[in-house]
């Protein structure tokens, strides 16, 4: 507690990059494929080196992991994964030319690594890709293939939102869970049709 | 190690055959969705699901742990950076305007009321136009904010 930003250098950095520095060393284990010491201790070696000459800035507000919620996210994100795999695939072979739709969609969340979690998560389930985001207003601009009417729209814009809140609940804080509730759809999205 | 042994063989098969076959489909998306962002679709969805199915495919099939960790390795890293990429490409897509409009049934995301003449939408990025003094003219009322008409 020294608040002196000069005296907290190396020590508060690396602390800081803990996560990274332990999925750094994860993955070079993993490449050599075998466990030893050798490969565990040239790996924290190499993380450091990495961690302090190609520094990334801090990851604000850390992620818990809630497992009931963690688990349902992951089962569902599976579930998802598979049938949007499908449902894409079907896609290319039938006949005829989808038509699509580009929707704004009033998040809830204002984390950063929160919002990262939902959007590369969105542009893996059935429909969605991400085109856009709005970091301020939280806006995310979502590209969303075969629509046939503007009930189609709206069922995407609530599984846009479900899947938002399976993210919070698994890796969010009490507050930014309590959050889901307190703003329901905040700002209405002004709509033109081409 | 000839041919088919194992029920374990036959579950990898199957993988690597339903691996191959979705990544298939996502290069006839490629080919046959009509604009950039609809193709981003087919360049990750079918896609990432037929590389995870084509490693599990290969992990059952090859022996040794080794060999399975770069397999989880390169699922993980094909689950992340697929939808970035895909992102970034969209992204820019939209800002060029290369967006088939015809075939969107809701544009939320678009600003100007400008009806976009000059492009279809399908077309490279450096394509010239088909009538280069029509376009010209369109371009420069666009530029205008869509001003149409007031140039006589």
């Amino acid at each position: 507690m020294t608040g002196v930003p000069v005296v907290r250098g190396l020590g508060h950095q690396v602390r800081h990059q803990l996560p990274l520095l332990v999925w750094l060393v994860v993955v070079w284990n993993l490449l050599w494929g075998t466990w030893s010491w050798a490969n565990l201790l040239s790996g924290i070696a190499l993380a450091l080196v990495v961690t302090v000459v190609l520094p990334l800035p801090p990851v604000v507000g850390a992620a818990r992991v809630h497992p009931g919620g963690f688990l349902a996210f992951l089962g569902v994100f599976v579930v998802d994964l598979v049938t949007s795999g499908a449902q894409v695939a079907w896609q290319t072979l039938r006949p005829g030319v989808p038509r699509s739709a580009i929707i704004r969609v009033q998040l809830r969340t204002d984390s950063d690594l929160l919002l990262t979690v939902v959007a590369e998560a969105l542009s893996l389930v059935p429909g969605s890709l991400v085109i856009d985001m709005d970091r301020e207003r939280l806006l995310l601009a979502v590209h969303v293939l075969h629509v046939h009417d503007l009930a189609d729209v709206e069922r995407q814009r609530a599984s846009v939102l479900a899947l938002e809140a399976r993210v919070v609940r698994a890796f969010g804080s009490a507050d930014e869970i309590a959050a889901l509730d307190r703003r329901p759809s905040a700002a209405a999205t002004g709509r033109r049709t081409p | 190690m000839s041919g088919i042994d194992s029920v374990e063989d036959v579950v990898a098969v199957v993988f690597l055959l339903a691996g191959a076959f979705l990544c298939l489909t996502a290069g006839l998306g490629l080919l046959r969705f009509p604009d950039v962002l609809a193709r981003m679709h087919a360049g990750t969805k079918p896609q990432v699901l037929g590389v995870l199915l084509v490693m599990v495919g290969g992990a059952i099939r090859l022996n040794g742990w080794s060999a399975t960790w770069m397999l989880l390795l390169v699922a993980a890293f094909q689950l992340l950076t697929a939808p970035v990429s895909a992102h970034m490409i969209s992204r820019v897509a939209y800002r060029r305007r290369h967006v088939r409009r015809d075939l969107l049934l809701v544009d939320e995301l678009r600003t100007g009321e400008t009806q976009d003449r000059v492009r279809r939408g399908d077309e490279p990025a450096d394509a010239p136009p088909e009538e280069p003094a029509q376009a010209l003219v369109e371009s420069r009322r666009e530029d205008d904010g869509g001003a149409f008409g007031q140039e006589s």
